[in-house]
């Protein structure tokens, strides 16, 4: 065979395997919407589960998915982000710091529902929290903290070694080198990183199983205080999540409509991902706009 | 001819290794010095001996002295912000910050603590002027300054190296990473900002060297082989290597 040829087969074999990949993703995603979209409904989205008859809804499901992601984000982002500033800017590759690459690297590959179930001993146990959001967040923090931690590294160590000197050479410290030129840099990386561990986490069920709980409880929408029992916005209530109830309604299979509404979750946990990615693209883009446009004038 | 700069039996090793064998130069100021010699020569680390950016690289020694205006810049307590306040530096690389070209040339400024809005934007328009880049950047400050083409972010890089007003710049390569035109547009830029500052830069490219510097130091092997007026060192040379690496025998 002549090199020409074993260009061309190459070609192929590649577009093919690619092709394969494609031909999967939509029909995975193409089926999901297809038997979900047509059920989806305002009913059902702002009406409540119900446990034994049809015509359920998942508002709060819902809410709780959404509510835990940004708590999770919000406890587990400062954390990573200074884990991964550490590591790819000050540690000195010593065995400590290889303890701590592969301490995160196996972390980043536990089964979730050992994280499920480590949460479930050490915080709804042992701490007392109870099934409870902030038991969840705490588990799902565990469980986001490694890919995030080296999404974020990463993205540090993709900024070129050169801005950092020009940061040195016009008298700036390390901190503010970081501070000022380095993290602005790898931004859009950053942001790239908090999306796809943020995908992970909102679809995630076993780590919560035990931990945020597997029932609602009854919501208040409009009461805002965080220490009421009944607030939307208690992080001591249990919590149910889309992916948590699709896993629910299918083991107990009490509720007449159990396909229609395991499908429609599904394909609403989907469109809320795929919003999710372009959302934070867009706003990824913004701030990078606006902490690199003119600040002094 | 006053000099601003003065090394002094610099040497400098990495661990066991030792990169500089006892440098012994003079940079007189509003002069261009041009730093050359084959890879590995030594004549990079020298530059960056000059504004103390080898001091974080571990396991390195630096004995000698290097005097700026007198005084050693490698004594205890020094200020280093003071320090590359007076010595700017221009990378191999274009590299703006990912800021607006304003904000770029600022940055030092802000740095060295001037809040004088009025003083940031008169130094920001001098800058740019003097580092030719004025016309194509007036209208556009608050544009990112990575959406300029590599020789317009390299003038911005000049610019924000002389914002500060530096005593001496170092240029590494400045030029290496550009094409023909952008190449011969910051030289004569140099050419007409060496009459206000001191530069010492390297290059691989000897007419480069030929064309803007003043002084030639010829480094090999982390040694200073020979040091000259420019027309000297291409035209007579006292050293048959000198005059063989110049002729281009060897690379």
């Amino acid at each position: 065979m002549n090199s020409k040829r074993t260009d061309r087969l190459a070609t192929r074999v590649i577009y093919l395997l690619v092709a394969i990949i494609i031909l999967v993703l939509i029909g995975i995603l193409g089926n999901i919407l297809i038997a979900g979209v047509p059920h989806l409904s305002w009913h059902f989205l702002t009406s409540a589960s119900s446990s034994f008859e049809a015509g359920g809804g998942i508002r709060d499901q819902l809410f709780n998915s959404l509510y835990l992601l940004v708590l999770t984000l919000l406890i587990s982002l400062p954390i990573a982000l200074g884990a991964a500033i550490y590591l790819a800017e000050y540690a000195q590759d010593t065995w400590v710091t290889r303890l701590i690459r592969t301490t995160i690297e196996i972390l980043s590959s536990l089964p979730s529902i050992v994280v499920g179930l480590f949460g479930y001993l050490l915080f709804v146990v042992q701490f007392g929290l109870g099934f409870s959001i902030i038991a969840g967040a705490l588990a799902l923090t565990f469980f986001n903290l490694p890919i995030l931690t080296s999404n974020i590294e990463q993205a540090i160590n993709g900024v070129p070694q050169a801005q950092r000197e020009a940061g040195w050479a016009l008298g700036l410290s390390n901190w503010k080198t970081i501070r000022g030129v380095v993290l602005p840099s790898a931004l859009p990386g950053i942001i790239t990183g908090i999306i796809l561990s943020a995908g992970r986490v909102f679809g995630e069920a076993a780590a919560l199983i035990y931990t945020a709980g597997q029932s609602g409880s009854i919501v208040d929408y409009s009461n805002w205080n965080m220490f009421s029992s009944t607030s939307f916005l208690n992080v001591m209530r249990p919590a149910e999540t889309l992916a948590v109830h699709i896993w629910k309604v299918n083991t107990e299979g009490i509720i007449p409509d159990v396909n229609l509404v395991s499908a429609a979750t599904s394909a609403l946990l989907v469109i809320v991902v795929i919003i999710f990615n372009f959302g934070a693209r867009l706003l990824g883009n913004w701030l990078y706009r606006n902490l690199t446009a003119a600040k002094v004038k | 001819m006053k000099n601003i700069m003065e090394v002094k039996n610099v040497k400098l090793r990495y661990g066991d290794f030792e990169a500089l064998h006892g440098i012994n130069l003079a940079f007189p100021e509003q002069k261009l010095t041009a730093l050359i010699g084959p890879s590995g020569c030594g004549k990079s680390t020298l530059l960056r001996c000059l504004n103390r950016m080898n001091d974080d690289i571990a396991d390195i020694k630096i004995t000698g002295d290097i005097l700026l205006a007198g005084e050693d810049i490698y004594r205890p307590h020094l200020d280093l912000v003071e320090l590359r306040k007076s010595v700017g530096m221009v990378f191999q690389q274009p590299m703006p910050f990912p800021f607006s070209v304003f904000d770029n040339v600022a940055y030092g400024l802000k740095v060295a603590g001037i809040k004088d809005k009025e003083l940031i934007q008169q130094r920001v328009e001098e800058s740019l002027k003097q580092a030719a880049i004025w016309q194509e950047t007036k209208d556009s400050l608050d544009r990112n300054a990575l959406a300029f083409s590599g020789g317009q972010q390299q003038r911005i890089c000049i610019a924000r190296a002389l914002a500060v007003r530096p005593a001496v710049v170092l240029l590494d390569e400045p030029t290496s990473a550009l094409d023909p035109i952008s190449s011969s547009e910051i030289e004569e830029t140099l050419m007409t900002l060496k009459t206000k500052y001191t530069f010492i830069m390297v290059t691989h490219n000897l007419q480069q060297a030929s064309r803007v510097s003043d002084q030639v130091a010829f480094l090999m092997n982390g040694n200073l082989i020979e040091s000259g007026t420019t027309e000297e060192m291409f035209l007579a040379p006292k050293k048959e290597i000198t005059s063989n690496y110049l002729n281009g025998r060897f690379g």
